[in-house]
């Protein structure tokens, strides 16, 4: 028997009949509103879409909640609802939880990133009635989500430095999302038990499976959430405040290597084709997500190894001649790791620097990314703030020049084999314009 | 002119939140460039802060990091120390707080400051400041300065300090009188958060010029200009308000 977290409903699931299906009678008749709602949302979305636009989620929901505005909480009625949340790695988390769900049945899920309001009721009003959703939601749209979705679960990834002019500071996120949880005594947890503001965050949840990620990023955990006093971290990884009880828990499943530990003590080892720690550490806890929901870890795993490419993470573009591999990066922590990623000096690299509204209109940040490990090879600075890169580089001693326009950038490198990474709308600039080429 | 140069950042774990310890990245290039060795030591929370150092950084922080940082000084006493030596003290966004007589917890409630310039910083009524900020500066021989802000509170100035410079777009200290930051003797402090000494090189140099003594050798900036003009410009069309 396979159970939904407690408090959610209890249910009981014969294998091999698609999930949506063992779940009963679920997909009440949506009220006239939210249908006439949706109707209109989903055809402006796809008028959107044909006409070139983009994908539709964002004007396509605005339409809709404007005709019914609790469409959200209806639209959810009747299916399972899991949400992955963090400052790193939604969206690829997102796809690893949804094809291992994808395991026992047919699945909705905003793949494409569309993480606000707009975009999650586009993806429940397209996706079909009864289906469970896994969905990315915006750190700071989580609270509302839980509240309006009331998810079986939630898994929290990590919270790190972003976009430090829109939403203010870290700790208001850790803080929003303890409450939030506290308030939500039926949605299980998943939680990052190396990041202490995650720990703290998900402290009051009933209940909690906490995975042992390995994440190496602490400069904003430095001090502790809870009491405001230093936390200590061991050689081991193990990290507890020096005056408070906060300390990190005790995992149920964790991240060795290339392994899942999981909480028997088998080991699985990991298949992906997404590269690095990252990548690994977002299936440890997709992992755990689906496990909690009910899917055998081991077939979900396998599952994950099925995710290639996501909107575009490590897709290799030959643009006039040259490939060029694109990697993402969003903030220090995710630049750090980026970083790692990249194929070795002396290869080029380009790197594609913005800082509009999505990206944070205050690239201070630059200075809190490791860019010396860039020394040893060309860096061709690109992007609206490009020049604040090359300010950064000189200071770094990183060879570089500042071009404008992507696909000059890529020429300019003058090599036939290169990686570009980017920020947020900057990586979607520079996919759009050398796909174009 | 001495032959090193001994730069402490302070706490950049507590009050590092923007970007802030690329001011010690930029203070020890601009010197070597120059032919003068740098020692940047970077301590942490519980470390002994020397009271030895040339230059002291304090960065921006949040609400409890901060507090913990200025407790953590007023108990050693070495930033007093220092600046009775001498040092050069340059404080950003949370720092110009810290330096002050006391700054707002989150209930609003005061918290003692090291004291070491007349400024008091209260909790703002307003939105939040955030966006570019410009000031045309008053101290001599600075050009414009230009950076980037992100605070709540609101910074008063007394009869002991003058501002840094005085606000031609964004808010500065906030206090209704067009004043951003604080300079007194050898300290000096600012709402332009972050690498404030990247985009101001002008600034930097000053700071240096001041422990070195002697008149430094002018360096190649062009990248840096290209970068304050493009950034003047945004401002100065009032593109801030737009997306890019």
């Amino acid at each position: 028997m396979l159970e939904f977290p407690r408090g959610f409903r209890s249910l009981r699931l014969a294998r091999g009949q698609p999930l949506h299906a063992r779940l009963g009678p679920v997909a009440p008749s949506l009220p006239l509103r939210t249908r006439v709602a949706t109707g209109a949302g989903l055809a402006v979305a796809g008028l959107s879409r044909r006409v070139g636009a983009g994908e539709g989620s964002v004007i396509g929901g605005r339409v809709l909640l404007a005709v019914d505005p609790g469409a959200l909480t209806r639209l959810a009625a009747g299916r399972p609802v899991a949400l992955v949340s963090g400052t790193n790695g939604k969206t690829t988390t997102t796809s690893m939880l949804a094809a291992a769900l994808g395991t026992l049945g047919p699945v909705v899920t905003n793949s494409t990133g569309a993480n606000l309001m707009s975009g999650l009721v586009t993806t429940l009003a397209r996706g079909r009635a009864g289906a469970p959703a896994v969905l990315e939601v915006d750190e700071g749209l989580l609270p509302r989500a839980v509240a309006g979705l009331h998810p079986s679960v939630v898994l929290l990834l990590n919270l790190s430095r972003d976009q430090l002019d829109r939403i203010g500071e870290v700790r208001i996120h850790a803080q929003r999302w303890r409450a939030a949880l506290e308030g939500a005594p039926s949605t299980a947890v998943v939680a990052n038990a190396d990041d202490p503001l995650v720990v703290w965050a998900a402290g009051l949840a009933r209940q909690v499976t906490w995975v042992g990620t390995g994440q190496r990023w602490r400069l904003d955990a430095y001090s502790c959430p809870n009491c405001g006093e230093q936390i200590d971290w061991d050689d081991s990884g193990h990290w507890a405040c020096t005056n408070c009880s906060l300390a990190r828990p005790q995992t149920h499943l964790s991240l060795e290597g290339e392994d899942v530990v999981l909480a028997d003590g088998r080991r699985v080892q990991l298949q992906l084709q997404l590269p690095g720690w990252p990548n690994r550490a977002n299936a440890a806890m997709a992992a755990a997500g689906a496990e909690v929901v009910g899917v055998d870890v081991v077939d979900g795993l396998a599952a994950m190894g099925t995710v290639a490419h996501v909107a575009g993470r490590y897709q290799v573009l030959s643009v006039d001649g040259v490939r060029v591999r694109l990697l993402l990066a969003k903030n220090p922590a995710g630049w750090a790791e980026a970083l790692d990623l990249l194929r070795p000096a002396p290869m080029p690299v380009v790197v594609g620097i913005n800082a509009r509204i999505p990206d944070g209109r205050d690239p201070s940040w630059l200075w809190d990314v490791p860019f010396e490990r860039l020394r040893g090879r060309l860096v061709i600075a690109t992007g609206d703030r490009g020049r604040d890169l090359a300010v950064r580089l000189r200071y770094a001693e990183v060879e570089h020049r500042f071009v404008d326009g992507y696909l000059d950038a890529v020429r300019a490198t003058g090599a036939t084999d290169i990686d570009l990474a980017a920020n947020y709308t900057s990586f979607q600039d520079a996919r759009r314009e050398l796909a174009r080429a | 002119m001495p032959d090193r140069v001994s730069i402490a950042l302070l706490y950049p774990e507590l009050l590092g939140t923007y970007g802030d310890g690329g001011n010690a990245a930029v203070l020890a290039e601009r010197l070597r460039w120059r032919g003068i060795e740098t020692d940047v030591l970077t301590l942490g929370a519980g470390a002994t802060v020397p009271t030895s150092c040339d230059i002291y950084l304090m960065g921006g922080g949040e609400d409890g990091p901060q507090a913990l940082a200025a407790r953590e000084l007023s108990e050693s006493g070495a930033l007093h120390a220092a600046v009775d030596n001498g040092a050069v003290v340059f404080g950003t966004c949370a720092g110009i707080q810290v330096l002050g007589h006391e700054f707002a917890n989150p209930d609003g409630t005061p918290h003692p400051g090291l004291g070491l310039l007349d400024v008091r910083t209260l909790r703002g009524t307003g939105q939040r400041a955030i966006g570019e900020l410009l000031s045309e500066p008053v101290v001599d021989g600075l050009p414009t300065l230009t950076g980037f802000e992100n605070h709540g509170a609101v910074t008063h100035l007394g009869p002991g300090v003058q501002p840094l410079g005085r606000v031609v777009r964004g808010v500065g200290n906030g206090g209704g009188d067009g004043s951003e930051g604080a300079v007194s003797g050898r300290i000096l402090a600012t709402y332009m958060h972050g690498p404030a000494l990247a985009r101001n090189p002008a600034l930097a140099d000053l700071l240096l010029s001041w422990v070195v003594g002697s008149p430094l050798t002018p360096l190649d900036d062009a990248e840096v200009d290209e970068l304050r003009a493009e950034r003047l410009r945004f401002v100065r069309r009032g593109r801030w308000r737009r997306n890019r």
